[in-house]
């Protein structure tokens, strides 16, 4: 089984309506993983039934027993997120600024202070369009703990694969290089980096590729809207030359992409087009690279 | 006044708004631009500027004094992250699960755990004609982009005056870290797209925003590229739409050499000084 996650560091290059043209070619070999819980995309153009679906737990919020306290201002003292409102020797607690950690609760004399487990959101197993099933998420708003959200759902696209006797996990992963971005890339097999010639796009490539050195990872790049500077595009390419980055294709700027996305289909289902032959292509080669997973 | 502009989802034109109103605006007042996307911080690719000064940010981490500890694990105990425990007869700290809570360290009953600061990545100050330009940037590797956001912040209250206008550049989605980003602020300025990937991203930050209770509007990027639906959604919610910025290729490709837009392509500054107007009437300016 191979587990591939598509990354791009920087948002808007294009990962979800690439990642998401893959997952109509792949067909019913792949099982498919919205890792990017914070926005996620996916459901928009492989169009899940959203049939099981659980609620997602994680981390804590305190809370205090106003029958209970004795408005000793230990918890205040302690707290290092300013998580604790003395309002006319009244205490409380702002939820959006507590990280959980019950330093307030250990030091409470009088046992005021419980931690509530949180429900930041919901995961769900759906049939998309290819009679092949997803694994996405819907992270709750303003919900911290994503990175834990995007370990379940990869946790659970995994046991489907092994159930389902499927060869590959394919993984849209999120932006950035922080939180969620670590947890897609635990336990991958191949990265593939979408980037797009822009002075912004190839910094944010050059982060998350350093990222991807500490988890000693083989990648891949696809450079989208490549003739959007040419400049830019080549030094793309030495720099994937020089890493062992394989430089799976380049994708002209194509506005059908937007067009497609509109009507809810990938530029796959949409119609015959240069773009389309070469997302073909790049998957063919993506399974010849990373034959023997 | 403080304006973080945000968006649901990476790679609408949050750089490119922040940056251009910076600069557009700077004509007439002094500004502050912080670049507060410290995962991935962008707006130095169009506000180059001199550099001023640049400092380490620095969290606070426990430090295993093994010497004192009497291995009772109750550090282990109390961490809420798993960033401590303890393995047979020795205490390892995980650094980047830490949250700074200094539970572990101050529960310690022998004070075996003394906080130490650890790196995570710097601040830099710029100036860039009228513009003073402030950027966070994690280091990579680091999971938390919360407290240098925080201590980004932090640093800009510092240094300027209450009274001068503060412009955020926040990191994309709807978690921590945008929170952070704009929950101090006074106006939200949400930046989206025409698609139904745009649409989808928007209605998440807009309930973000009203359950933070923030005055916010829309601002629509890449205009004409996609459908209306963005459109009749500000209209049925009744949030102002400020302005569009049109679509355009000529855009993308100054946008990739790191040129202000409103510099390089007219069409743009037009529209960018009609959303500057619209703010002056919502009374945001």
């Amino acid at each position: 089984m191979k587990e591939i996650v598509v990354i791009s560091g920087k948002g808007g290059t294009g990962k979800t309506s690439i990642t998401a043209s893959f997952a109509i070619l792949a067909d019913t070999e792949a099982i498919i993983a919205d890792c990017d819980v914070d926005a996620a995309d996916m459901h928009l153009l492989l169009q899940p039934d959203f049939a099981q679906y659980e609620d997602f737990y994680s981390g804590f919020k305190a809370d205090i027993d106003q029958e209970i306290c004795m408005k000793c201002g230990k918890c205040k003292q302690v707290c290092r997120f300013d998580a604790v409102r003395n309002d006319n020797n009244f205490y409380d607690i702002i939820p959006l600024n507590c990280e959980g950690c019950g330093y307030c609760k250990e030091v409470c004399p009088v046992n005021a202070i419980t931690m509530i487990e949180q429900n930041v959101g919901k995961w769900y197993i759906s049939k998309i369009k290819t009679d092949t099933f997803m694994v996405h998420a819907k992270l709750g708003v303003g919900a911290d703990n994503s990175g834990k959200l995007v370990a379940k759902v990869k946790k659970e696209a995994k046991k489907l694969a092994q159930e389902n006797s499927k060869d590959i996990i394919l993984i849209d992963g999120s932006p950035g290089i922080g939180c969620p971005v670590v947890s897609s890339l635990s336990g991958a097999d191949y990265v593939i980096l979408i980037t797009e010639p822009t002075l912004s796009g190839f910094h944010d490539m050059k982060r998350v590729f350093e990222l991807i050195q500490n988890f000693n990872l083989h990648a891949g790049c696809i450079v989208n809207k490549y003739d959007v500077n040419n400049e830019i595009s080549d030094k793309i390419t030495d720099f994937c030359k020089k890493n062992k980055i394989d430089l799976i294709s380049k994708l002209p700027y194509d506005e059908a992409f937007t067009k497609a996305m509109t009507t809810g289909k990938t530029i796959i289902e949409y119609e015959d087009s240069e773009i389309k032959d070469k997302l073909e292509k790049s998957w063919k080669k993506i399974m010849k690279l990373t034959d023997g997973h | 006044m403080k304006i973080s502009i945000a968006s649901g989802k990476g790679g609408t034109g949050k750089t490119t708004l922040a940056t251009n109103l910076a600069y557009l605006i700077s004509q007439t007042c002094p500004v502050v631009l912080t670049d507060l996307d410290v995962e991935e911080p962008n707006s130095k690719f169009f506000i180059k500027g001199n550099k001023i000064s640049e400092k380490k940010v620095f969290k606070m981490i426990p430090e295993w004094d093994k010497d004192k500890c009497i291995l009772c694990g109750n550090c282990q105990k109390v961490c809420q992250f798993n960033a401590v425990i303890k393995l047979w007869e020795e205490v390892l700290i995980f650094d980047k699960l830490c949250h700074s809570c200094y539970a572990c360290s101050e529960l310690c009953p022998k004070n075996a755990l003394p906080m130490k600061s650890y790196d995570v990545g710097k601040i830099t100050q710029f100036e860039y004609h009228d513009i003073h330009f402030v950027e966070g940037k994690l280091n990579v590797g680091e999971e938390q982009a919360v407290p240098l956001i925080a201590q980004t912040i932090d640093y800009v209250h510092k240094k300027f005056p209450h009274d001068m206008l503060l412009i955020f550049d926040s990191p994309p989605g709807t978690s921590c870290p945008v929170i952070e980003a704009t929950k101090d602020a006074d106006y939200i300025i949400l930046v989206t797209e025409p698609t139904p990937f745009g649409l989808h991203d928007l209605t998440l930050a807009v309930e973000v925003m009203r359950e933070l209770k923030k005055d916010f509007g829309i601002v629509i990027n890449r205009y004409g590229i996609g459908n209306d639906d963005v459109i009749t959604y500000c209209k049925n919610e009744r949030i102002p739409l400020l302005g569009t910025i049109p679509n355009m290729k000529a855009a993308a490709e100054a946008y990739a050499k790191g040129e202000l837009l409103s510099t390089a392509i007219p069409e743009i500054k037009t529209a960018l000084n009609k959303i500057i107007q619209n703010l002056k009437v919502c009374e945001v300016l």
